[in-house]
């Protein structure tokens, strides 16, 4: 798959000299969903801003489709869409004429059967005349994905598409975001939802304080990252570890009749079956096993928290 | 190559809002120029002398025009831009494929059009309450024109920089009204004192109203080619200012 923007050695620092985005290099594949994960000030929308020009590059290059985005603005911009952070629309405009006025601004001629079939997809369609101030928050978060995806863009920013949105039109966006990378838009997500990127993206990138931690596919990181913890429930409650399973470093509870065991998901040699074969033989009588894997959230946190 | 298709755009978008706010872009303005006529022109002015051989209602006609012309100018230009920066809708602009000159075509140009259009009004109106005839038509037209845009550039750099309403309103209402009312709208500066009259000669204004005064009469209180100089020098400036303003991102991109 070839790469449709690569960000070098990317820097923005703002008028106040905060550093938002610190050397940050990154290669989005065409036709992927990208998810930026990071907590809130990681310097997510200042990366989004500066591929899509809504603020200036303080140094590095940015290329879309091999073209820079500062020199050949008019090239990179006509295959992006931009879905905001916040609902900022004009509020007395209609939803029909809000979307063509779009189109238009991206120099684009008039296709009404295009606009049409967008806000069918969209479920916008019978709301085209409403002006955007009667539409719901879930409506008028639709309106700037129709909004974006006017022109026939080839690439997608959705900054925070579901910040503040209920579970179901979450669920919503999110079969939007497949149904868009099935017609072979790159989209670039940026989300605090783990859940969110754990759902629909293809690849993760984990962004902190302006540097971009690590980027890989979801699965991946779910594997090599991940840390399973197998729970022993035993008949008794045990006081302490007896002496031949000291090694196993496992953790004990008081009052409670289990075990807990640490050990990674990617390696061949888990230590499960010589763990229970050592328990047996040290005279502990087992009432049931179960295993559970870290989340990409407690992934996430852990990344974080190591910057 | 121009984004026309964006050009129109954005000066369709402004056109309606002009439109959707018909009472106070157009009835509005005329309304209150009426009044000046009315109390000016056919009550006061009847009892006032003759200003260069020209009837008092018939002198006062250009200065009122300008009066309402730069004001509304300033005001449609500087709300145009404003308004997307306020409500956050800018993002759209600095993301679509349109270079500065483009967005100022489009907002300066409908601030123009809206402008121009309410000058001829007045003008139009002026004929039912004062008998005025224009000497130079045309070179009328050229400078109500150069006006509007010089006015909405104005508007257009003050719409940028302001972060606020209060902001928005303080320069029409505190400098250009004194600009205008000072600049020789309702007299000949020959009345002031010397002082005062060397005063009024650092008033762009003042070279606006002479020059728009002479194509209405035939005479100006300064050569109307310095009258023009110094309307396009007014415009290249505005332009350079506001090219900075985009090049830098001053207040339009973080």
């Amino acid at each position: 798959m070839s790469n449709i923007i690569e960000i070098q050695n990317l820097m923005k620092v703002y008028d106040n000299n905060y550093t938002a985005l610190d050397k940050v290099n990154l290669s989005i594949k065409k036709g992927e969903i990208i998810a930026l994960l990071g907590p809130n000030g990681a310097g997510k929308t200042s990366l989004i801003s500066n591929v899509c020009g809504i603020s200036s590059i303080t140094s590095g290059n940015v290329f879309v489709e091999g073209y820079n985005v500062e020199k050949e603005y008019r090239k990179t911009r006509d295959l992006i869409g931009l879905v905001p952070q916040e609902l900022s629309l004009e509020p007395f405009e209609k939803v029909w004429a809000s979307v063509k006025f779009s189109r238009q601004l991206f120099g684009k001629k008039r296709n009404d059967n295009y606009l049409e079939n967008l806000l069918k997809k969209l479920s916008l369609w019978d709301k085209k005349n409403q002006i955007i101030k009667s539409l719901s928050g879930g409506m008028k978060r639709r309106v700037l994905i129709a909004k974006a995806l006017s022109h026939e863009p080839k690439i997608l920013f959705l900054d925070e598409p579901t910040a503040g949105v209920d579970v179901e039109l979450r669920k919503d966006m999110w079969s939007i975001i497949k149904e868009l990378k099935n017609d072979g838009v790159t989209i670039i997500l940026t989300t605090h939802y783990i859940e969110e990127a754990e759902m629909i993206a293809d690849r993760i990138a984990v962004i902190n304080n302006g540097k971009i931690l690590l980027v890989d596919k979801k699965d991946n990181l779910i594997s090599k990252m991940s840390k399973k913890t197998l729970t022993i429930y035993t008949k008794q409650i045990l006081k302490s570890i007896p002496h031949s399973l000291k090694k196993f470093n496992l953790r004990i509870f008081k009052n409670e009749k289990k075990l807990e065991y640490d050990y990674t998901a990617s390696g061949n040699k888990t230590g499960i079956t010589t763990l229970l074969s050592k328990i047996k033989s040290s005279g502990i009588e087992l009432i049931d096993v179960q295993t559970r894997q870290s989340t990409l959230e407690e992934i996430f946190v852990e990344i974080v928290n190591n910057d | 190559m121009i984004n026309f298709e964006a050009i129109k755009a954005i000066y369709k978008f402004e056109m309606a809002r002009t439109f959707r706010t018909i009472i106070q872009s157009l009835i509005s303005p005329v309304l209150s120029t009426i009044l000046y006529f009315i109390v000016f022109g056919t009550a006061i002015g009847k009892n006032m002398q003759l200003v260069s051989e020209i009837p008092y209602g018939a002198f006062i006609v250009p200065g009122l025009i300008l009066l309402t012309v730069s004001m509304q100018s300033v005001t449609n230009a500087s709300f145009g831009i404003f308004f997307p920066k306020f409500l956050g809708t800018t993002y759209e602009l600095l993301s679509a494929p349109i270079s500065y000159i483009e967005i100022i075509i489009g907002y300066v140009g409908a601030a123009t059009t809206k402008s121009f259009c309410l000058g001829l009004i007045i003008l139009i109106t002026s004929f039912f309450f004062v008998d005025i005839k224009v000497v130079y038509p045309m070179l009328m037209l050229l400078m109500l024109f150069l006006s509007c845009v010089s006015f909405s550039l104005l508007g257009f750099i003050i719409g940028i920089w302001s972060d606020n309403f209060e902001q928005i309103n303080f320069v029409p209402m505190l400098i250009i009204t004194p600009l205008v009312f000072l600049g020789g709208s309702f007299y000949t500066i020959d009345i002031l004192p010397i002082f005062w009259q060397n005063i009024t000669f650092f008033n762009p204004i003042f070279y606006l109203i002479s020059g728009f005064r002479f194509s209405f009469f035939g005479e100006g209180e300064v050569s109307v080619w310095i009258s023009i100089f110094s309307t396009v020098i007014f415009i290249v400036i505005c332009n350079i200012i506001i090219w900075k303003m985009f090049k830098t991102g001053y207040k339009i991109k973080t």
